[in-house]
């Protein structure tokens, strides 16, 4: 358990933080998600204390650490840029912590082998990290955090810098992990995706402030503003409103459309448009369309659909919303 | 000729190119690669070797010959006379002395200026460099006014070791602060949050985390002072006195034998400074592959 209560830090006249509280559960995996100089990195290093806090408290596991150095604090730490120790070896950077700590030679033995074990790096412990890929050294860093038993696992960015595929499969893995080692954890992200993918609660940060918490799904599905609404996944205006773009149904009939549409409740209403290109992209085709006022519409649907209507690039169509859901609270 | 470059020339024949001058100097011929040695440039090959020959190898080569010119019997008397022994002993002694201590106060130096906010920082910056850029001799009169018979501040190290030891520091000064410095600022501060995040206090990670970083750049750093130290003349030579076997260095040896017309015992110690500095570089050669390997290997 993690408890942030009015945190605020300045840089010179840029509030990085200013007044964030916030409650992470024991045992869960949570996602700090926005933009770049939302504040995310600046609450996660707060709370291991590399960062100090101008105002504000940092509470791990029932004790105050504001004012505690990184040291005492029990917390393990992933850097983007995996932050390994060059000079040393794989199994001597995993052994780190617990070489400072003093522990018996066997015992710092075996607790790496089983570290190496389980990220997957079993037969690489004489190798320096420049002789590792970037998801290798990566799940070593991790490693190395989790072999002091931290009391809370913190993650800044840690897939930031790894290309796609490898990115997505170290996350997944991250999530069979948690879910097995059960360590609270925050992960900093400004990837939405990785934030749906992996975590199972999610903090949306703009401008040092927190937007929304919740879990992935309730933000998703009735986030509270439109920053949140635009941030977590993809949007299209239609009627002046923002909604998903899934939630979009096109159909070729005028009579059709506004009798589906007369069903839902609180709809912008049936917007018509032209149809400017349709792109396939595998399972998705996605729907380049300008409606009636000159405004460009983008619509997701799946191919099964996209050929039922058969639609070809200059015809007319008339869009409307499928249910009334994904819309931003209070916009 | 290698065989490449045959068949090169062989595929320029088929190809209705009659003059094989020509397929040489076609484009189809395989070109050694931007950096990596060719064969194909012999007058810039001659006229380096030339120019190395001149400025460096043969007067090396006259040296050496020089210092034979008795034979090695006269060579080996040469070196072991006590007062040529003595001049030796004195400057390796001093220079090992001057090494150690650019290698801890350059580091320390290095990191106040890369790590610390001060004013004046630039200007402390740019004043690390002035005792390598000083003439020599200016240092020596720089550091007997202030140590000096004369000394304003009742401090007299003219014609002590604690006297050379001085000069020497000033004038290798910069060497360790220069090789550390770029290190420093390159260095991923990530690394150090890393180790604090494990639960490293300031000395380990200084000890354990940052020292292994730098040591490469500490090592040539206090190695080109050690050499630099070993041949210095100029900046000894009034703040040392040239009291034989207390305070005469090798080099200032060297001059006494010449002025005394003894032409094989100056060179057979300036054999030995050469073996000396040769040695140095030859290991810190070493010490920064073996360091490469380890921070590139793949």
């Amino acid at each position: 358990m993690i408890t942030v209560t009015g945190a605020r830090k300045s840089y010179g006249a840029f509030a990085a933080l200013d007044g964030v509280s916030i409650d992470i559960p024991a045992g869960s995996l949570t996602a700090l998600l926005g933009p770049s100089g939302s504040g995310k990195s600046t609450l996660l290093r707060s709370v291991a204390g590399l960062e100090g806090l101008d105002e504000g408290s940092v509470v791990i596991n029932g004790k105050d650490v504001t004012g505690i150095p990184p040291q005492q604090r029990g917390i393990g730490f992933v850097f983007q840029h995996y932050a390994a120790f060059k000079h040393m070896t794989v199994r001597d950077n995993v052994a780190f912590g617990l070489r400072i700590r003093r522990r018996p030679k066997t015992e710092i033995a075996r607790k790496v082998d089983e570290l190496l074990e389980i990220v997957g790096l079993a037969g690489f412990q004489h190798r320096y990290p420049a002789q590792l890929s970037g998801g290798q050294r990566q799940r070593m860093a991790l490693a190395r955090a989790l072999a002091v038993d931290p009391e809370v696992l913190l993650l800044d960015e840690p897939f930031g810098a790894l290309d796609a595929q490898v990115r997505a499969d170290l996350r997944r893995w991250l999530r069979r992990l948690h879910d097995e080692v059960h360590v609270t954890t925050v992960l900093v992200t400004h990837d939405q995706e990785e934030a749906l993918d992996v975590a199972d609660r999610i903090a949306v940060l703009n401008k040092g402030r927190i937007e929304q918490v919740g879990d992935p799904q309730a933000l998703y599905d009735r986030p509270a503003n439109d920053f949140v609404m635009s941030f977590l996944g993809q949007v299209a205006h239609l009627g002046g409103r923002l909604v998903r773009p899934h939630d979009i149904v096109l159909s070729r009939d005028r009579a059709e459309a506004y009798a589906a549409d007369a069903r839902v409740t609180g709809s912008p209403g049936v917007v018509s448009a032209q149809v400017d290109r349709i792109v396939r992209l595998g399972f998705e085709v996605r729907v380049e369309l300008t409606s009636e006022e000159g405004s460009r519409l983008e619509v997701q649907t799946t191919r099964g659909t996209a050929d039922e209507l058969a639609l070809l690039p200059g015809e007319t169509v008339f869009a409307r919303v499928a249910h009334p859901v994904a819309e931003a609270l209070a916009g | 000729m290698t065989a490449t470059l045959s068949a090169g020339l062989a595929g320029g024949t088929q190809r209705s190119t009659p003059d094989p001058q020509a397929a040489g100097e076609a484009p189809e011929r395989p070109r050694a690669p931007a950096g990596r040695p060719s064969r194909g440039r012999p007058y810039a090959t001659g006229l380096v070797t030339l120019w190395l020959s001149l400025v460096v190898l043969l007067p090396l080569a006259a040296l050496t010959v020089t210092s034979t010119e008795h034979g090695w019997g006269g060579f080996w008397d040469a070196l072991s006379a006590p007062s040529a022994l003595a001049a030796l002993r004195v400057t390796v002694l001093v220079a090992a002395v001057v090494a150690v201590l650019n290698a801890v106060m350059g580091t320390l130096l290095a990191w106040v200026l890369v790590r610390d906010d001060f004013p004046g920082k630039a200007v402390v910056n740019a004043l690390i460099d002035l005792p390598f850029a000083l003439p020599t001799i200016v240092a020596s009169i720089v550091l007997l006014s202030l140590y000096g018979p004369d000394s304003p501040i009742h401090v007299q190290l003219n014609a002590t070791r604690y006297g050379l030891v001085v000069a020497l520091a000033f004038v290798t000064l910069p060497f360790v602060v220069r090789s550390v410095q770029p290190v420093l600022i390159e260095a991923d501060k990530e690394v150090e949050e890393a180790a604090a995040s494990l639960g490293a206090g300031g000395l380990t990670i200084f000890r354990r985390v940052i020292l292994p970083t730098l040591g490469p750049a500490i090592i040539s750093g206090t190695g080109l002072a050690f050499a630099r130290a070993i041949g210095e003349f100029g900046s000894v030579v009034l703040i040392g006195g040239n009291i034989p076997r207390h305070t005469q260095v090798a080099s200032q040896y060297i001059q006494q034998q010449i002025e005394i017309d003894q032409p094989v015992n100056a060179a057979a110690v300036s054999v030995a400074l050469l073996a000396m500095a040769f040695l140095t570089l030859f290991v810190l050669r070493l010490v920064s592959a073996r360091s490469l390997r380890r921070e590139a290997a793949s």
